[in-house]
């Protein structure tokens, strides 16, 4: 009996030892995945300022970000990426002009007024929309709008107002799905019929996480690549207007990269620096907006 | 308005999905009175208040046979449902300013119902402050957020909020049941002054309270209506053996 129960005991300590070891073992490996993320990021973060950098300051940083002339292959070259700053700029913003009310009013839809059965085709749809490749979104455009708005600004905004709508959806109708419910009848019992009660009151409540929905739509956006070279025309001037092509800061990038060499192929890596710039700017903003809609449902 | 009934209520029955919430109440609400419905958890006295303004209409699966009527006319037959809760207004039981403005929350109610000029909202504000005994402690912060107010002013502002459209009768959910006792005691004494001009229905788990304020008292009992009578006569000679185990103290 004696002799048992010892034996017992080794064993339960051999398998405490055992499991503390599995424990540390997983604990390093989940660490390490954790920080997969974050290396990637530093690591693309350095690469991209290690090349991007000195090309800025041989071009200089001014005749860089502000110059109107780009032509890389010239006698000599000029480096100016102000036109393809202006294309992404213009670009997003048609797209958010375009896809910012129709994906709120999606999501205010979809949050509350939507009955159960529609539901279950839209948001599917919805979500569909998200995992289409932008190469087929670009081929869409080419049949779809090139015939009648011609490889322009107005076909990409257009498309690209349709890409980030899953994305503002998706966020818009969480942030509306987080507001109190005691919102929305409080305005009832005042006697507001229900689109009163919620696009004045429940709406409002939302302002912060419906705005960085949008931000994050901002971010896909500008960052968004194969679509837009497919309808945007991508000439690299300084855009003349809606119908006018003009040329996005990542199709700069994709364009010219198979050739180039020396100073351009730091020029574009230093206009992916932008890009990156850019995308940095709009996620702060996102996640400060982010934490203002947390605070705002916590009341 | 004293002495005429405000709420006609007849055999009214009302089912969530199969659970019978409420079983033939026939009762007249008094105007120019307090009524306090008490009774203990799930008794159905909500769910009856709820009914006077159908706010139950948002409830999925709700359904309601019998009649009720306001001054006479079916409340469930034919009323356009805003303009029913705009005549009852409603305090909750958790304070729920809108977040924002204390003004923009007062004003929405006039607001939705067409008051646009500058001057009328102004003074629509001031009075339904003032009647609601808050005016003093928001005057001076108008445009801040309302969600900074403490608990009790906030549910004040909630009644003064109720009271900006002009309401004839006031349904109150269990209205001090988060507040602390001073923040109680206050709206307790609100009550009092605003019988004068308003027919209140209050609901209320706290029984001193319904003796506090109420005029009648409606005793519910699963989905029943057990006892109703003037709050004096209930609460010193309760006709009904449940009511008696109930107020004092034997079950609930």
């Amino acid at each position: 009996m004696k002799n048992n129960s010892q034996f017992a005991m080794r064993d339960s300590q051999l398998k405490n030892r055992r499991g503390r070891f599995a424990e540390a073992l997983m604990g390093a490996v989940f660490l390490c995945s954790a920080l997969a993320s974050v290396a990637a990021v530093a690591l693309i973060c350095l690469f991209l300022f290690v090349r991007g950098l000195p090309a800025m300051a041989e071009i200089g940083l001014f005749r860089f970000l502000l110059g109107r002339e780009w032509s890389p292959t010239d006698i000599p070259p000029a480096f100016g990426i102000l036109p393809m700053i202006a294309g992404s700029l213009y670009i997003t913003a048609g797209a958010v002009v375009i896809g910012g009310p129709v994906g709120i009013l999606t999501a205010v839809f979809l949050a509350r007024s939507c009955p159960k059965r529609l539901y279950r085709f839209v948001k599917p749809g919805v979500d569909l929309l998200a995992g289409i490749p932008s190469v087929v979104y670009g081929f869409f455009g080419m049949m779809v709008l090139l015939p009648f708005a011609g490889s322009s600004m107005l076909s990409a905004s257009l498309l690209l107002g349709v890409m980030i709508l899953p994305t503002v959806i998706g966020l818009a109708e969480s942030a509306l799905r987080a507001v109190p419910e005691a919102y929305y009848e409080g305005a009832l019992a005042l006697g507001a019929g229900h689109y009163r009660s919620v696009f004045r009151v429940v709406l409002p409540a939302a302002k912060s996480g419906v705005l960085a929905a949008v931000v994050l739509g901002v971010g896909r956006a500008i960052g968004e690549t194969m679509a837009v070279i497919m309808v945007a025309g991508n000439q690299a001037r300084m855009p003349l207007g809606l119908l006018y092509g003009a040329r996005t800061l990542t199709a700069n990038i994709v364009l010219e990269m198979g050739y180039a060499a020396e100073l351009h192929r730091g020029a574009l890596i230093a206009t992916g620096v932008v890009l990156f710039v850019f995308i940095l700017i709009i996620n702060l903003s996102f996640s400060a907006l982010k934490g203002a809609s947390r605070r705002d449902s916590k009341n | 308005m004293k002495d005429k009934s405000i709420f006609e209520i007849k055999s009214l029955d009302l089912f969530y999905g199969n659970f019978q919430a409420l079983k033939s109440i026939n009762m007249e609400l008094a105007g120019g009175e307090i009524t306090a419905f008490i009774g203990p958890s799930g008794c159905g006295k909500s769910t009856l208040l709820k009914t006077l303004n159908r706010m139950n209409d948002l409830v999925e699966g709700c359904r309601i046979t019998g009649t009720v009527r306001l001054m006479g006319q079916d409340v469930y037959g034919g009323m356009d449902v805003n303009l029913l809760r705009r005549r009852v207004g409603m305090v909750f039981q958790k304070p729920n300013p809108f977040p924002m403005s204390v003004y923009d929350n007062i004003a929405f109610g006039p607001r939705t119902h067409g008051v646009k000029k500058k001057s009328a909202l102004d003074s629509v504000v001031e009075k339904s402050l003032r009647d609601a005994a808050i005016w003093d402690e928001v005057k001076d912060r108008l445009k801040k957020p309302a969600l900074a107010l403490s608990g009790g002013q906030q549910q004040r502002l909630c009644i003064a909020r109720a009271l900006a459209v002009g309401p004839e009768v006031l349904l109150m959910d269990e209205p001090t049941s988060a507040l602390d006792p001073i923040s109680t005691g206050k709206i307790e004494e609100l009550l009092l002054q605003l019988r004068e001009e308003y027919s209140i229905v209050i609901v209320t788990h706290n029984m001193q309270q319904a003796t506090r304020v109420s005029d009648r008292t409606a005793f519910f009992l699963l989905g029943e209506v057990v006892e109703y009578a003037k709050t004096e006569t209930m609460f010193s000679m309760p006709k009904d053996k449940r009511t008696e185990d109930y107020i004092t103290g034997r079950f609930g």
